[in-house]
């Protein structure tokens, strides 16, 4: 499922330029702690969280992550949008909480990180 | 705590100077530097902010008047919630002899809005210091919640917990090389109080502090081991 697909199904705003969106999604993952976004994120993932801090993007691209959905109609600084913007992050929000958002994605078809096959499988063997 | 046993306790560990930083209040700060007086303690008026991130960061002043004007700021960034004595148990105000004053009734244990920078910036503009607290532990630190230090976030210095080692913290994460260490008690019981921190300074005062953060003029800090 593409990026472009999540975004409309769950009526995500997109707060950043309209690239990358149709880059397939390879997982899922939730956190508000970046130290563990950082260690169990992987590869082509969403990351769900109400985090809107700049560092969300040096660890999103740091990662390589599909995008970022920030939930709780939490405000996104515009020198985050645009760190964003310059490193070919999207980030989406919706005024949702992450339980919601997380969800959805379940029904979506998107595998947490840490599921049988899901990310950590064909990243690390974790 | 009361002050005055956390006066004799201070003095039991032979320190010099210690900050008094309740979460997100500096009501109790004027009562413990009144319990020192005549001893050989500098007690200076701080705070513990908790951040939109949920970030704990140390604000250090010289004078209660700072603390006090910058609690007003901080006061002004809380929701406007009251404490569940139930759940989270009364917050007392006390004097210098420990006697209970009043109820603080307003919700400290939450966020204010200010952002890691933006506490980091106004506590240096009102001339404090504004110092990490606690980067190694799992929750409301820098390291956990944010994951590196946010880059040009004006720090004037890191705190370590008691168990945690320097060394480690240091090969670990080489971006923390330019920052000084500071090891403290982050204590809420008198038995958490610790003198692990060295610092050589001519007169414990913010500036000094700074210059010995700085390692500037023979000023220094240095870390024991727990």
């Amino acid at each position: 499922m593409t990026l472009r697909e999540i975004a409309k199904r769950l009526e995500l705003t997109l707060r950043t330029s309209e690239q990358k969106l149709d880059a397939e999604v390879s997982g899922g993952y939730a956190s508000d702690l970046l130290s563990c976004v950082m260690a169990k994120a992987r590869k082509g993932n969403v990351w769900v969280t109400l985090q809107s801090h700049l560092n969300i993007v040096a660890v999103a691209e740091l990662l390589q992550l599909a995008a970022i959905i920030v939930t709780e109609g939490m405000a996104v600084d515009e020198p985050t949008l645009q760190k964003a913007n310059e490193v070919g992050i999207p980030i989406l929000t919706t005024p949702a909480t992450t339980f919601t958002v997380v969800g959805r994605l379940t029904q979506m078809g998107i595998a947490g990180a840490d599921e049988p096959g899901g990310s950590w499988d064909k990243m690390t063997g974790q | 705590m009361i002050p005055p046993l956390i006066v004799e306790r201070a003095e039991q560990l032979a320190l010099g100077v210690i900050a008094i930083t309740d979460h997100n209040s500096a009501e109790n700060v004027a009562a413990v530097i009144e319990a020192a007086r005549g001893h050989e303690l500098t007690v200076l008026p701080g705070m513990e902010v908790q951040t939109r991130e949920e970030v704990h960061l140390l604000c250090l002043f010289d004078r209660v008047e700072q603390a006090l004007s910058w609690q007003e700021e901080v006061y002004a960034r809380l929701p406007p919630l009251e404490n569940n004595d139930d759940v989270f148990g009364p917050q007392f105000v006390v004097d210098a002899e420990g006697e209970f004053l009043r109820y603080n009734h307003r919700l400290l244990l939450t966020s204010v809005s200010y952002s890691v920078e933006q506490v980091a910036e106004a506590v240096e503009v009102r001339g404090g210091l504004c110092v990490a607290a606690h980067i190694d532990r799992p929750s409301y630190s820098l390291l956990a919640n944010l994951g590196f230090v946010p880059p040009g976030t004006h720090f004037a210095a890191l705190e370590l917990s008691r168990q945690a080692s320097a060394e480690r913290m240091r090969a670990q994460n080489p971006m923390l090389e330019r920052y000084a260490f500071i090891a403290s008690g982050d204590a809420h019981r008198l038995d958490e109080m610790c003198d692990q921190t060295i610092l050589t300074i001519e007169e414990p005062t913010i500036a000094e502090i700074a210059m010995a953060f700085r390692g500037e003029n023979g000023r220094r800090v240095k870390v024991m081991r727990s």
